[in-house]
Formats: structure tokens, sequence, C-alpha cells
């Protein structure tokens, strides 16, 4: 047996315990939870969540991923693993519809179908892969696994024996005679279809189109006593196929294989990943497999956007403005300042998400990016609790913030969203300063939005970014954040000219 | 009715029914043809108004009527049994939502209906030669080809077995849940079995197994059990059910359908006795494809008129092929508005296949008969009618189409004869110039002298007669249009002054 053991870990990166894993903390800032939620719909029944929630600490284990991802793009693939998914889920069904049924013979046929689907599902699989042009480690090792497996005596078994079964189960026919209250069952004696011989004496009355009569019978899979006892009889009269069904389902009882059954999950992690950014796809936004270190601080992102944002646009068929940034050494630090309202947290979360999502071997949301492996996420952003009592509220942000870079590492990340925005100006640059110095000190990757134009121009560290507006319009935004020195009188002259109290506005009202 | 589809009952009718049943007083006519039956008034209703637009399907409809007049007791008897078939169904009492009752139900419907079958047949048997029209010949074929002893004694066993006396037998197989599937009604082997049969059976019963083990007793409290055996039952006669019901539906609408083709012809019989009662004239129209303009007759009378007083009345001739304009002017109450009554009843029955009130009448099929009257209701307000007017002219424009004709009695003069014939200028020019025929009755003299200094081919002017000594003889006569009116004629007649 080959060295094969999950789609989404190499030999290096297998995780134990992933199950119960929770959101990180910093989910909701995010607003990754939208986006986890947005790509897992559907799929409850694989609990993809827990490896959203597991980020990796290894570049090997994410380009492991993306080469697999890379291998899934081929549509002819990508169909065949739909495919197989989908047997998987019917195979399922039955046996889930095998537990909840009453009579032996039928609780065994419905077992008889799951283990036939499954055959079915292995055997095309192996097929497919075959034939597939696989490049990823992990496709290869798979498909290695799957022909040794069907080879064995197991599944040969397995196969052979469903196929007989069923072929000998579709050929039972019989008769019943039914008169008062007696169901006699007997042997099927080609007897003449009667419904055809009438249906042709009564043809000749037919002119025009008449209402068709259908009698609806329950589809239910389940049987009634009666059902059930013509099937006693009905086994009677073949005693040698229903004896060999029993046998075949006391063998059989665990047909499924567990590594199979494991990548049946996994793969649809990187399924629903393909599939939800397809939607994007189609509306013309981009995404890129972002080249991931852990060695050089020195980021950049193209055409990059919120994803989360980018869902609740392209629901509203609304447009979608990108963003680009880069770092060079020794920038470390991002300060966002600008118009209210202009993307400045969008711009705060894309960064987070993007590093997020390049952390669990996801395709990231924009033409290219480069991106750095962090030990540690966090984020800082305002809650919205306690307002009333603002000193609480400082206190609480000053707890996090240093609760944060106690924790932190020179290979952390750090999002900031308007921290300390809740006490006076001299205490909140003040205390921006301070902590923006521990940042600095830390080496530690930052992106912070704040209105504190001061911060932008703290260090050679720190890069200023702007939230920017249409020239001819201050009280339109653009959305784009450049890379700009901090100038609040942009977003001033909005403000000033929407309340008419720009130069012009004011003389003119004061001399009217 | 045709040659290609059957009378639709539920058919669309001109959009201008009300305006014509009025203004020709059709319902006389459909009273006449009805003589009290509800169901025949619909027919004569649905037929009268539903016009064919082809010479051939007129024909096809005259030569059976022609059938029809010549052997008109046969004709009733055949209508008769069409009339039972539908009472004796109504009497059959059953409930088909479930399989076993729908075949209860319609195998004994169809039982009923058998026997009317085979008068049907018989009828077929003994006068099927004597009849001539394409209509009946098929009719008549068709019975005898397809209702043969053979066939109807086949289907009358059928519906003895489908009593089920003896249980019912069907095959099944197992569905991918071994739940039992592909129920198909069998019929049992001949109950003698073949020494071979009777062998195995035999066999089974001594050596395989006790016969007992293979059959399911419901037990008699089990309500569950006996639900669950009709199901099965049902599953078993499902398809023989449904389709009996359909059969029933068939041999229903078969004879709902002969009892509307019938009834119409039974109209027209009833129509041609009450006529022939009274000496009136009746004639096959010769029809003409849209397209020609033909309009011509010889003694072409005033049905409704006539139907409604005792005596027989006057006819008037006719001669306006080539001409898409008639005009009629004249003295009041001097058979204009009976004239062009008289016209567009003959037009309307023409294009029905119905025989019409004259010794002699041609014309061309019209996509559309329509009519403008004058309205004597609310003579209060003035302008109030001319709006009506107008309005009613409006939508008969939107529906007609080239190849229509209209007739026009007294139209636009609810308002000054100026204001009136400006309007009905334009209008009728219109109507002429797209190929529409109008046939206008009118006092309007600014308007039908205009028409007539035209000099145009296509226009014929016609004049109420009045003899040297004042006297109407209800009769039209080609002539220029005069400016004053006979009303003074009138007034001296009713009053009897000088």
């Amino acid at each position: 047996m080959t060295g094969f053991r999950s789609i989404l870990f190499d030999e290096s990166g297998i995780g134990t315990g992933i199950d119960g894993q929770e959101a990180p903390e910093f989910f909701t800032d995010l607003n990754l939870d939208q986006v986890v939620a947005s790509i897992t719909a559907g799929r409850e029944e694989y609990n993809l969540k827990p490896f959203f929630h597991t980020p990796l600490s290894r570049v090997e284990t994410i380009n492991y991923r993306h080469d697999i991802l890379r291998d899934l793009e081929n549509q002819a693939l990508f169909g065949h693993i739909g495919s197989f998914a989908q047997k998987m889920r019917a195979m399922r069904g039955h046996l889930a519809q095998a537990d909840k049924l009453h009579y032996k013979y039928q609780k065994q046929r419905w077992f008889l179908e799951a283990a036939d689907i499954y055959c079915d599902a292995v055997s095309c699989l192996t097929h497919d892969l075959t034939l597939a042009d696989l490049r990823s480690r992990g496709f290869l090792a798979f498909r290695e696994y799957l022909t040794t497996y069907t080879k064995s005596g197991d599944f040969g078994t397995l196969l052979a024996e469903v196929r007989k079964l069923k072929a000998d189960l579709s050929g039972v026919r019989y008769c019943l005679h039914i008169k008062g209250n007696h169901i006699k069952v007997s042997l099927y004696g080609s007897e003449p279809d009667y419904s055809a011989e009438v249906l042709q004496a009564f043809e000749k009355f037919k002119q025009g189109s008449v209402r068709e009569y259908r009698f609806d019978f329950s589809a239910d899979p389940e049987m009634n006593h009666i059902e059930a006892a013509v099937l006693d009889r009905v086994a009677l009269r073949f005693p040698d196929i229903f004896s060999s069904l029993d046998q075949y389902c006391q063998r059989h009882r665990d047909f499924l294989d567990a590594t199979i059954g494991d990548f049946d999950r996994e793969v649809q992690f990187y399924v629903a990943c393909l599939e939800h950014i397809e939607r994007f796809k189609s509306a013309g936004l981009l995404f890129c497999y972002p080249a991931v270190t852990d060695r050089s601080k020195e980021v950049h992102g193209h055409e990059v956007f919120d994803l989360a944002l980018a869902n609740t646009l392209l629901r509203k068929s609304a447009p979608l403005v990108t963003n680009d940034f880069y770092l060079k050494d020794p920038e470390r630090i991002f300060v966002v300042s600008g118009a209210n309202q202009g993307g400045k947290t969008t711009f705060a979360r894309t960064i987070g998400q993007l590093h997020y999502l390049a952390s669990i071997g996801c395709p990231v949301p924009g033409r290219e990016a480069r991106l750095f492996l962090f030990d540690r996420l966090f984020t800082h952003f305002e809650r919205e609790e306690d307002l009333q009592n603002l000193s609480g509220k400082l206190e609480d942000d000053l707890l996090r913030i240093h609760g944060i870079l106690e924790r932190a590492t020179p290979n952390s990340i750090l999002i900031m969203n308007e921290s300390f925005s809740s006490t006076t100006l001299g205490d909140a640059l003040f205390l921006g300063t301070q902590v923006m110095q521990r940042i600095i000190l830390r080496d530690m990757l930052c992106v912070s939005v704040t209105f504190l134009d001061e911060l932008a121009s703290l260090s050679e560290n720190t890069v200023s970014m702007v939230s920017t507006v249409v020239p001819e319009d201050p009280a339109l935004r653009t959305f784009k954040i450049v890379r700009r020195p901090a100038d609040g009188l942009a977003y001033a002259m909005a403000i000033a000219e929407k309340y008419r109290l720009t130069y012009e506005s004011v003389k003119e009202r004061i001399a009217s | 009715m045709y040659m290609d589809r059957d009378f639709d009952q539920g058919g669309e009718i001109s959009p201008n029914e009300a305006a014509l049943t009025q203004d020709l007083e059709l319902d006389t006519l459909f009273g006449a043809m009805a003589v009290g039956d509800k169901f025949l008034l619909e027919v004569a209703k649905r037929a009268v108004l539903t016009s064919l637009d082809e010479p051939e399907a007129i024909l096809y409809r005259q030569h059976i009527l022609a059938d029809c007049l010549e052997r008109s007791a046969i004709v009733r008897e055949m209508y008769a049994i069409a009339v039972e078939a539908i009472e004796r169904e109504k009497k059959v009492w059953g409930w088909g939502q479930y399989p076993e009752g729908m075949l209860h139900r319609s195998v004994e419907v169809i039982k009923q209906i058998m026997d009317l079958l085979r008068r049907l047949r018989k009828i077929a048997d003994e006068h099927g030669a004597e009849f001539r029209s394409e209509g009946f010949t098929t009719l008549f074929r068709m019975f005898a080809g397809e209702l043969d002893d053979d066939y109807l004694n086949g289907v009358e066993d059928h519906l003895r077995r489908l009593q089920f006396r003896d249980g019912i037998l069907m095959s099944a197989e197992l569905d991918d849940g071994n739940k039992g599937t592909r129920y198909v009604l069998r019929k049992p082997w001949n109950p003698k079995q073949s020494w071979m049969e009777r062998i195995q059976t035999w066999g089974e019963q001594l050596f395989l197994r006790d016969r007992s083990d293979f059959v399911v007793q419901i037990a008699d409290r089990d309500e569950s059990g006996f639900r669950a055996l009709t199901e099965l039952r049902g599953r078993g006669i499902g398809l023989v059910a449904g389709a009996l019901g359909q059969s029933t539906d068939h041999l229903l609408s078969f004879f709902r359908m002969l009892r509307s083709e019938l009834g119409f012809y039974v109209g027209c019989l009833n129509l041609r006795d009450r006529l022939a009662g009274k000496g009136e004239p009746i004639c096959f129209p010769e029809p003409f494809a849209a397209g020609k303009v033909i309009l011509s007759g010889r003694g072409l009378y005033d049905l409704c008129l006539s139907l409604s007083v005792e005596e027989r009345v006057v006819g008037n001739d006719v001669t306006a092929d080539d001409k898409l304009l008639v005009m009629i002017t004249g003295a009041n109450r001097g058979g204009k508005s009976t004239f062009l009554r008289g016209i567009g009843l003959a037009q309307l029955m023409m294009q029905c296949g119905m025989f019409v009130p004259a010794e002699s009448f041609r014309a061309n099929v019209c996509d559309g008969i329509f009519t403008h009257y004058k309205r004597e209701e609310d003579s209060s307000m003035k302008s109030g009618k001319l709006d009506e007017e107008l309005s009613r002219m409006s939508s008969i424009v939107d529906n007609m189409t080239p190849n229509s004709i209209v007739l026009l009695n007294e139209s636009f003069a609810s308002t000054n004869e100026r204001e009136g014939s400006e309007i009905a200028r334009q209008i009728v020019r219109a109507l002429l110039e797209t190929g529409i025929k109008v046939i206008y009755v009118t006092h309007l003299f600014d308007l039908a002298q205009g028409f007539y200094l035209a000099k145009m081919d296509a226009a014929l002017f016609l004049r109420a007669e009045r003899l040297a000594d004042g006297r109407r003889t209800f009769r039209l006569v080609e002539g220029e249009p005069l400016p004053t009116s006979y009303g003074e004629d009138l007034y001296r007649r009713i009053f009897g002054a000088a």
C-alpha cells in the first residue's frame, strides 16, 4: 500500500482533532464567517467548516493543496469528482434508508443497492483517474491507492456478488391472485397481459384528447404489512436468491473503505472552493494562487477584493472596486486614513482575508498576490458593546491590544480598525503612537485603519494609504485606497460642501 | 359540420354577436330552429354565428342538409339516440376517484351505451345507402366498419370479464427496494389447464409446500390490511380503469358531438317545416370565394319578419354583382330595413351552410359580417348618441378585415345631416378602398348624393319604390337618391288625411 493518507494534508501536515475546530476569534471581524458559510453552503453533510477553521503551518502543505486545486481546474476531472460525490451521497442515502426500514428483505435490498452504488462509484472513479492527466502529488497518490484497492480480492468479491444478486432479483417475476381477502403468490406463468388487450379493445373509441386518468399510488419506500407479507411469500418462491441476499448482507456489513470515505469528504473542500469562486469569475472577478512565503514580509496584491462584500454586491449585481497594495522592506505597516465610508475597513479586511485564505491553501480574490504565512492572525476591531461607558470601552480596547501584543511574534499579522476612537484626540494620539511603536518593535505585519494622520508618518516602517474621493465631486467615493501621504483635507471639503459651508457657499449665504 | 374537424361547441364566435343578434333579429330565427328546446337553441346560435369562410365547406354542409331535408325522420331518430346516450350516462351512479370505483362505473356506463351503438349500426345498415352527402356517407361507413358485431360482442365480453368475479390476477416484479412494481393485469390461462400444468400444480401441492404457505390472508378486523389490499388491487387494475374511464369519456363525447352536429340539422329541419307550412320559398345559395364581389338574388325576403307574421312577406330581387357599395334610400316603411335584414340573414345563413330565404341567391363569402344600426334607446342625449355610434363603429373597425361586409342602417343620423354625412363619407370611402362591402340604408341625402355623383362603377343605388298614386310596394328599384323621403306618404296613410 502506498503512502496516501489524505487529500487535504501531505505527510508533514496531518492535523489531528480537526473535526472539533471552532472558528478563530477574528473570523467575525474579517467577515470570514460569511465567506466560509457561503463556500460550504449546501454541503453541510460533509462538515467542511473545521477544515476552513484550521490554518496550515507549512508552506509545503499549502502548495500540496494548490497543486490539487490546479488538477481540479480540469473540467473533466472536476466532473468525475462530482459524479463520484453524487454516487457516494446516494449510497449514504440508501444506507440510511436501509436503517429506517422495518422488514428484513427490504432492509437487505436497500443495503445491496448501497453496495452496488458504492462499487460503481469506486470503479468509475478509478477508471476516470486512470485516464486523467494528474500532476498533483495528492491525486497521484490517491490514484495509486484506488488502483490497488480495486484490484484487491475484497473489492472484487463485493462487486461480483452484487452484480449477480441484482441480476437475479431483477429477474424475479411473480403473480398475485387476489380474491376476497386472500392473496395467493405464485410463479409467473406468462399469462397474457390483460390490460393491453382491454386497452386495444377500447382503443377504437378514442378521438380527440380527453382527460387522462392517473391514479397516484404512494411512492413511499416503506411497505405496509400486506406488501411485506407478500414479499415473504415471494422469498419462499425464490428461496435461493433470498438466502444469497441474506448472506451478502452479513458478509459485507462494512464494505465502505475508510480512506475512500475520507477522500469523499475532504475533496469537497476543493470542490466547494472552486465552485464558489466560479460564481465570481463569471462576473469578471479574478482569483489567483498566491505565492505564500514564511521568509519575506514583502507582500503585495493586485486587484484584490473583499470576498464577503463581493458576494453581497454580486447578489445585487452591483459593481465592485478592487485595490492594490505592496510593502517593500523595511515597510511593515499600512496606516489607512481618509474619507469615511471610503472603503478603509474593507481594505483592511481584504488584507486579513487574503492572508487567512492563503493560509488554508485556497485561491485568493485578486489578480496576483504574494502573501506571508503567519503563525498567528489578530484583529483589533471596535466593539459595539458598552457605548455608554467610554472609559470602560477604552480600558477594554487597551486590555485587548495588550493581550494581542503579549502573544504576537514577528511572524504574526495584526489588523486594527479605528482603535482608541473612543477617547479624546490627545489621548488617542498618545495611545496610538505608543501602540504603533510597540508593533514596529515587534517587526510584525499590520494594517491599521485610523483617523490619526500622524500615525501614517511615524517611521520608515509605516506606509500611508488613503481612501479617495472623486475630484470633481468630493461627496462621491471611489472606494480606491491608494498609497499616498495622508491628507484630511479632501474629506473635510466634502463634508463642508455637503453642509454648504465652503468658502464660496458661506460668502454667498452671508451676502444674501 | 366540418369536413376536417368536429363541431366545437366551445369555439370562438363573432365578436359582434350581440349586435348581429339584435340588428338581424336572430332570436326569431333561433327560436324557429329550437322550437322550445334549450339545447337546440344553443346549437343554432353557435352554428349560425360561427361562419364558414370557404365555399367548399359551405357546400359540404349544404349537401348534408339536403340529405336531412329528404330523410328527416331518420335524422331525427339518430338525434334522439344521441340524446338518450347522454341521459343514460347521467343516471349511472358512481364515483371515479379510485381505480375500482372508476372501473365499476365505466363498465356500467359503457354497457348502457352499447345498445345505442347497436341501434346506430342498424340505421346505418338499413338506410345508409339512401344518403348521398359526403358527411353522412362517412358517418355511416364509420358505423358499419367500426361497430361490426364481432367487435361489439368482444367489447361486451370484456365488460363481463372486467367485473372480476374470479378475482384479479396480476404479475409483478421487485423494484430497487424489493417493493412490488410493474403490476400488470393478467388474463388467467383457460381454466381447463393442460395436463402438464395440472401435474405441476398437483406436484406443487403434494411435494413442495403446503399451498397455504403462499397465501396471505387478511384478518377480518384488519382495516389497514384491507386498505392495503384495495390499493394493491388498484395497482393491478389502474391502467384498465383509466382506459375505461377514458373510453367512457370518448364514447360520451362522441354522442355529445353527434347530438350537437345533428342538433344543427334538426334545427334546420324545424325551420324548413315552419316555412314550408306557410309556403315561403327556400333555396340553397351559391357561395363564391372571398375576393370576388358577388351579391344577387331573386325573391329575397326577411325571414324573421316572415316568422313573426301570418302571411307571406314581399321578396325583393337584387343584382349587385361587382358592387361594393349598395346605397338604399327612399320612403320610410318602404321595405328598406327588411331588405337590408334580408341580405344580412341570407349572407349569414349561407355562411353556416343553411338554405336561405329566397328563390335564388348567390354571394361571395365574407370574413366578417357586421351591422351598424341606429339605436333607438337613449334618444334624449344627442351628443351622447353620436359618441355611442362612433364608439360602436370604432370597435367594428377593430375587428374588420378586408372581405368583410357591413350593413349600415341609418348610421350617423344622430347628428345633423352635414356632420353625419361627412363622418359617414370618410368612413365609407375608407371601407370601400380596403375592399369591404357596404350596404347602407340612409336618409342622409348629402351623403347619398355625393356618392351618386362620383359615378363609381362599384356602387349601386336603390330606392324604395313608390307608385304614381303614392302607394308603396315594399320593393326596391334602382334609382338615384331623392332629396325627400316619403314620410309624408306614411303620415298620410296612417292618419288617413289628405
